[in-house]
């Protein structure tokens, strides 16, 4: 019986969008949406599970590419039912798809693996904008439909005060993360800009004003009124930048993944204000994958999310001076002595962090990991779930160089290992294995889950000087008795490491 | 579709999500996060339907080209990445 009511209200939503883009004849276009909508749906639903089964084969590295296939298959069958059911000219669709498939292409194939962060950043923020521009057209549609005379008709399809809140949210998470990414991208590409975390007095308050006053926008649309919409889009514009500006570069992993969410939750926002599940669904499966991410994330730091967002990273008074920590204390040495040590041993922990992205050197790791596998060693990955800029950011890089997945271990997988570890390499890592986070209360990292390098016979160091870390304190390790420190660029070290070792 | 079944489809959607995405290793997290991000342009549907009139086709032509730099981009990057986690062993 329902079933029926939504047929009927479809079929005269098809018609009055019809009659309302001027074309004269309305009724055997009645009578085509009548066939073409229940198929729609269909279609939409065939859309949403293969999207499910999409990220059901991301499970698994094997079945991940053939996921990712499904899913596109689904976008696809999505759009063709959309084309097929509405009979929109195409001319008006085909230059936006156009302009915007040949943008995504070129962005997907020119972007090097370390830049991903930033690219899936820029996505994001695109995929919220669009909710909001659909927000904004739907507005449109209504108020030219409220002075034409098949008003209630659409009133009957989607209630006023569902589609009007509904549109505010879609406005709301919409430009928040359009904004907010745009600025994440900026300055994940370290444009000079946006280089230092900007702060200034009295910004949480300025956000809770601005998140208030978006709040109160919000409320006045639950009847459907549309005056309050730019309004709304211009505070949550703003909103977005204040957000983001403030936090940095560790903290971007959780940044990103929780933009992640919210453009899902944009365009689960969108498919209410157009009754259209295959949005709700898919969008509420990207906000579920962004929060749980975003939930990792902030458990690997040992911060909440509100520490993250709003809090800032302070070091407590008593935290120790570096000169203290270091002086006298450091080993500095060479490639030489970095292959003596590594000849005969039985098994090598590679440790990397953000630094090996900056410096490229996933390449060069590969190279020197092949060289100690020809010898009998036995070559490990520890991989610290918030190195990087982003969830899984050391994964990619070393794929890219060929390193199978099944030398990458988890955290908890590798600690117990460390202590039957002859050799651990870290390369530009500081924070994630600094072991004041399991015996300093007082530490800005205290509790954090840390790699327990400093567990292994050796530990060395691959950075290029001993500046500290995100968390801005000096790291105990670097002056431990097992501990020797390699300065230096991280691609020319390992290649100076790699021709020391061929020569040796 | 009232607000309801609405609702019911979107909390139940959350759950699903939830079962499915916990069980993903972090060595896919990049690729997930790019791959679900390409799925979140299924507001290019919206965008497809939103047209109407000068100003309304003005913006579902932003709509669309935002959504499917989103979409197209998305996959194909995706792809790109987990071919490298198929290579040779």
């Amino acid at each position: 019986m329902s079933s029926v009511l939504l047929l009927l209200a479809e079929v005269e939503t098809a018609a009055v969008k019809q009659a309302v883009e001027g074309l004269a004849i309305v009724e055997p276009i009645v009578k085509e949406a009548a066939v073409a909508f229940p198929w729609a749906n269909l279609g939409y639903l065939v859309a949403a599970v293969l999207f499910i089964l999409g990220i059901k084969g991301m499970t698994h590295p094997r079945t991940a590419v053939r996921g990712n296939q499904l899913g596109a298959l689904g976008m696809l069958l999505a759009v063709v039912v959309t084309l097929v059911a509405t009979k929109v000219g195409y001319w008006v669709l085909l230059p936006g798809m156009i302009a915007g498939a040949a943008a995504g292409v070129w962005l997907a194939k020119k972007v090097q693996m370390t830049q991903m962060p930033q690219l899936v950043a820029l996505f994001n923020g695109f995929g919220g904008i669009a909710s909001v521009l659909v927000a904004g057209a739907e507005l449109l549609k209504k108020a030219s439909t409220e002075v034409g005379p098949s008003a209630v008709d659409t009133a009957a399809a989607v209630d006023p005060g569902v589609a009007g809140v509904a549109t505010a949210l879609a406005g709301l998470i919409g430009s928040v993360t359009f904004t907010g990414s745009l600025i994440a991208a900026g300055k994940l590409q370290e444009l000079p800009q946006l280089k230092k975390a900007v702060s200034f007095g009295g910004q949480q308050l300025a956000n809770a004003v601005l998140f208030a006053v978006a709040l109160v926008l919000v409320v006045g649309m639950h009847d459907g009124s549309a005056i309050e919409f730019f309004p709304l889009v211009l505070v949550s514009l703003v909103l977005g930048v204040l957000l983001v500006l403030p936090i940095g570069g560790a903290d971007m992993p959780v940044v990103i993944a929780l933009l992640n969410s919210y453009s899902g939750l944009a365009a689960s926002a969108a498919g209410f204000i157009i009754n259209n599940n295959v949005l709700i669904i898919a969008g509420a499966l990207v906000g579920a994958s962004g929060l749980i991410l975003t939930q990792i994330m902030c458990k690997a730091m040992n911060r909440p999310l509100t520490n993250v967002l709003f809090g800032k990273m302070e070091a407590s008074g008593d935290a120790a001076d570096a000169d203290e920590v270091y002086a006298g204390k450091i080993k500095s040495t060479s490639a030489e002595e970095v292959a003596m040590l590594l000849d005969g041993v039985q098994r090598v922990v590679v440790v990397p962090g953000y630094g090996l992205a900056v410096a490229q050197a996933q390449h060069a790791v590969r190279d020197l990991a092949s060289l100690l596998e020809d010898r009998g060693v036995t070559v490990e990955y520890g991989i610290h779930p918030v190195a990087g800029r982003m969830p899984g950011h050391m994964n990619v890089l070393l794929a890219e160089a060929d390193v199978p997945y099944e030398q990458l271990k988890e955290m908890d997988e590798i600690n117990p290992t460390f202590s039957q570890c002859d050799v651990a390499i870290v390369i530009g890592a500081n924070d994630v294995v600094n072991p004041v986070a399991n015996t300093d209360p007082t530490s800005p990292i205290a509790g954090m889950p840390i790699l327990n390098v400093y567990e292994a016979r050796t530990v060395v160091v691959i950075k290029r000087s001993l500046s500290p870390g995100f968390a801005g304190i000096p790291n105990p390790l670097f002056a431990a008795d097992n501990c020797l420190m390699f300065f230096g660029d991280g691609k020319q070290t390992l290649v100076d490491l790699i021709s020391a070792l061929k020569e040796g | 579709m009232d607000i309801i079944t609405g609702l019911t489809i979107f909390v139940l959607a959350i759950f699903i999500g939830f079962e499915i995405i916990t069980k993903v290793p972090p060595t896919l997290h990049t690729p997930l996060m790019s791959g679900s991000n390409a799925i979140s342009g299924i507001t290019l549907v919206g965008a497809l339907l939103a047209g109407s009139g000068f100003w309304g086709n003005f913006l579902g032509f932003l709509a669309i080209s935002f959504a499917m730099v989103n979409v197209v981009g998305g996959f194909l990057v995706t792809h790109r990445m987990l071919g490298m986690f198929q290579k040779k062993r």
